[in-house]
């Protein structure tokens, strides 16, 4: 099984005669069973056609157009109509919203949020690549053309939560490598405030049976990782973790931020090390390096059987 | 008694952005950290501890909000219909004397710069008449602060207060809502005020969604136990803070002091707001009101030659990215991309024992003209005997485009790819094409099966059992096979 997204999935792209979502559009219908893109939305483009999508001036003629509620939506917007963008999607009934686009304000991050609260719908994102389920579908660009995505995820038992894009690719293709498939792998973003945090997810994969273990990229700043290591100890999981922290040169560095906008050496408690132990405090594994990740799950999935 | 409204008292009296200690919601704000605050204030200045061997105080990324000068945030405040003391933002001891004149009383010199230790560094004095607001200005003026020279100083009267409170918004990044701080002990650092005396902080989050309401401000203050006259005059300066909050797409504002003066009114003492830069394109009125031209970055230090000649190789070409360029000073050239791979490796690199000679993020599928130009840079750099070009698996960059680059920058620097190039791993997207270009040109390099810190071990390694490198590659032997590399036929 899968968290978030499955086969039967539908989902439009707001945005979608853009170049780069006219790539993720051929990228998603292409990957493995093939996406049920059930439309697009551009404004003043209404029967226009992306590789054989539709394409219509408002989420509502989709919708219409669909004859049933549509699941999801992969926002690629500019950031200044993001928000009105994901508002529609929200009113319209979509209750998945993966927003890829970058440079949001952070209030208009949290507003598109407290309204998705307000419906039931769930954000992923902003500034992210979205989510995969291995062989089966992919929402957004993660992974790349259908081809290349294939080589680095591969299915199986390890759900995968990663802040950085290109960095849930890297370690699944990783565990991929080392015989690991992956339930769904899900590039959340890196911005300051986002849709769907690891702690908010991790209830998703606690009740899929598929997963039996979750690997996480982590970074410094914000307090995302605390968070998860509370959520942890809180609900007792089944599930063992096991993370991998880039930027740790930053703790010598205080002040200063890099990577995503969310990177931000924000106090003492934000720093690598901090945030370290205490994930370690909560019997979350951190890796000393990416390719010791599989044998540590491993480890980890035959210690708890 | 006259007590000083300018923080001269109680120990913290610098209201300077940036000093550690002002960092409202800092690690420490215990009341703060249970709410889940992301602490935005105190980022985004190079400390003193910043600059350690080996590793310079970092300019890039940008830091994710602008810093206003105090002189401005106080402009926000009023403009809002926050009452502030009467002051003046003057650029000579002429105009301060005037600023000192019309005040008619006692004054505080500030200046203002962006950066910490201002109280420390005598960049605040006291002057009882105008003359010796000249004086003091004069001398302030031509003070610089932790390498900041000062834009100007602040001549503000110094107010009777009576009491002082802290009143402040930050965002929580947990909650995902902003979330609004009170306090009656003001005027001493909020974090300070937090940990020993968190009966003295009140936290409430609102909404984004719905205005702010003035009932929520003054429950908030009441919880505190103020009430009377107080609370009354409190509550609509703090819905007003939380309104500008929002309104200006601020990462903090704050005012602290928030005085109380001897007459029962209020006035904002000494004020400090950051905005988002990501917003700034649609705050351009209140920028251009301040005087802020689109232009102004306000960094925590002035870019570096070489980091201003990355921004140039960025900008000359629409396509990818080759971001944060930022100085080191060691001796490894990174081509390295995009953020949390260039995270991964540049630890990875410094965890095997390799010195970088710079950070960067190339990535959004760039040209062989951009990869070309980056790597031309960084081969350039005093010091930098090889270059290691290394990214996450990429989906969307090219490899056989990066790889291009690379070698083109060695080829028309004179260089040997195979020797200046320490390592190759980038993996993804048309890596068949690349690997084959990599291979011809007899570079080092791997695909997917070589993990990100084997790739730097390996490139470190390289770089320690060369002897410095000689520099005087075969130029000629390369330079004849630059046509086949191509520019941008391959886009």
């Amino acid at each position: 099984m899968s968290i978030l997204i499955d086969s039967q999935t539908t989902f439009i792209v707001q945005g979608i005669t853009g170049r780069e979502a006219v790539n993720l559009t051929r990228e998603c219908l292409d990957y493995g069973k093939g996406a049920k893109i059930v439309g697009g939305v551009t404004p003043g483009r209404l029967g226009r056609d992306v590789h054989g999508v539709s394409v219509f001036d408002t989420v509502g003629q989709a919708v219409e157009h669909n004859g049933a509620p549509i699941d999801g939506s992969v926002v690629t917007v500019p950031p200044a109509f993001t928000k009105d963008a994901v508002f529609e999607a929200l009113e319209n009934g979509v209750r998945l919203v993966v927003i890829v686009t970058e440079r949001i304000p952070r209030r208009d991050v949290a507003e598109m949020v407290e309204l998705a609260g307000e419906h039931g719908a769930r954000i992923i994102g902003p500034n992210c690549l979205g989510i995969i389920v291995p062989d089966v579908v992919k929402m957004g660009g993660i992974g790349g053309p259908a081809r290349d995505a294939a080589k680095s995820y591969s299915p199986g038992p390890v759900g995968v939560i990663s802040r950085s894009g290109g960095m849930t690719t890297e370690m699944s293709s990783t565990l991929t490598a080392a015989g690991l498939g992956q339930s769904t792998a899900v590039s959340i973003g890196g911005d300051a405030i986002i849709g769907s945090s690891y702690a908010e997810l991790m209830p998703l994969f606690e009740a899929d049976e598929e997963t039996e273990a979750i690997v996480i990229y982590t970074e410094p700043g914000g307090r995302m990782e605390a968070d998860l290591a509370r959520w942890v100890s809180e609900h007792d999981s089944r599930l063992p973790i096991v993370a991998f922290m880039a930027g740790r040169f930053m703790d010598e560095m205080p002040g200063m931020s890099f990577g995503h906008a969310g990177t931000i050496v924000e106090g003492k408690e934000d720093t690598a090390a901090e945030k370290i132990a205490r994930l370690a405090e909560a019997g979350i594994v951190v890796a000393e390096e990416i390719s010791e990740i599989p044998a540590i799950v491993k480890e980890r999935i035959a210690a708890r059987v | 008694m006259l007590k000083p409204g300018h923080g001269e008292s109680r120990g913290i009296p610098d209201g300077n952005p940036g000093t550690a200690t002002r960092a409202i919601p800092g690690g420490m704000l215990s009341k703060a950290r249970a709410a889940g605050f992301p602490m935005q204030a105190g980022r985004g200045e190079p400390r003193d501890s910043a600059r350690e061997p080996g590793l310079g105080a970092l300019r890039y990324p940008p830091a994710p909000q602008m810093r206003f000068f105090e002189y401005e945030s106080r402009a926000i405040v009023a403009n809002a219909g926050i009452p502030v003391t009467q002051h003046g933002f003057v650029k000579s001891a002429d105009d301060a004397r005037r600023v000192a004149e019309q005040i008619a009383g006692p004054v505080v010199i500030k200046s203002q710069v962006l950066t910490g230790g201002r109280m420390k560094a005598g960049g605040v004095q006291f002057a009882d008449t105008p003359e010796e607001a000249a004086r003091h200005a004069e001398h302030v003026l031509d003070l610089e602060i932790g390498g900041h020279h000062p834009r100007g100083v602040l001549v503000d009267s110094r107010a009777a207060v009576k009491h002082e409170y802290y009143a402040g918004v930050v965002w929580d990044g947990i909650r995902k809502r902003p979330v609004m701080l009170f306090s009656d002990m003001g005027g001493i650092d909020i974090e300070e005020v937090a940990e020993r005396h968190p009966e003295h902080v009140a936290t409430a989050h609102f909404s984004t969604l719905r205005p702010f309401a003035e009932w929520q401000a003054k429950q908030l203050i009441a919880s505190l136990g103020v009430s009377g006259s107080a609370l009354n005059r409190l509550t609509p300066i703090l819905a007003r803070l939380a309104r500008l909050f929002l309104d200006y797409d601020m990462t903090l504002a704050e005012i602290n002091p928030l005085g109380e003066l001897e007459d029962g009114s209020f006035v904002a003492l000494d004020a400090h707001m950051d905005m988002e830069n990501e917003a700034r394109p649609r705050q351009r009125a209140i920028l251009h009101e301040l005087g802020v031209g689109d232009e102004e970055t306000r960094q925590a230090r002035e870019p570096t030659p070489f980091e201003l000649a990355g921004e140039q190789v960025d900008a000359q070409d629409h396509r990818g990215v080759a971001g944060n360029v930022t100085e080191f000073d060691g001796d490894l050239g990174l081509v390295i991309g995009a953020g949390g791979g260039s995270l991964t490796l540049f630890d990875a690199v410094r965890a095997h024992g390799g010195r970088p000679a710079n950070y960067c993020e190339i990535g959004g599928n760039p040209s062989v003209r951009k990869a070309c130009g980056l790597a031309k840079l960084v081969l350039q750099k005093p010091g930098v005997d090889k270059v290691a070009v290394m990214m996450s698996i990429v989906s969307n960059t090219r490899v056989d485009i990066v790889a291009r680059g690379v070698i083109k920058a060695c080829v028309e620097l004179g260089y040997d790819p195979a020797e200046k190039i320490a390592f190759f791993r980038i993996p993804g997207a048309w890596e068949e094409e690349g690997f084959k270009i990599l291979a011809r040109y007899g570079v080092d390099y791997a695909d997917r099966s070589v993990s990100l810190h084997e790739a730097a071990r390996r490139a470190v390694e390289k770089i320690q059992g060369s002897a410095g490198g000689d520099g005087a590659a075969p130029a000629e032997r390369f330079r004849q096979t630059t046509a086949e590399i191509g520019d941008e036929r391959d886009v």
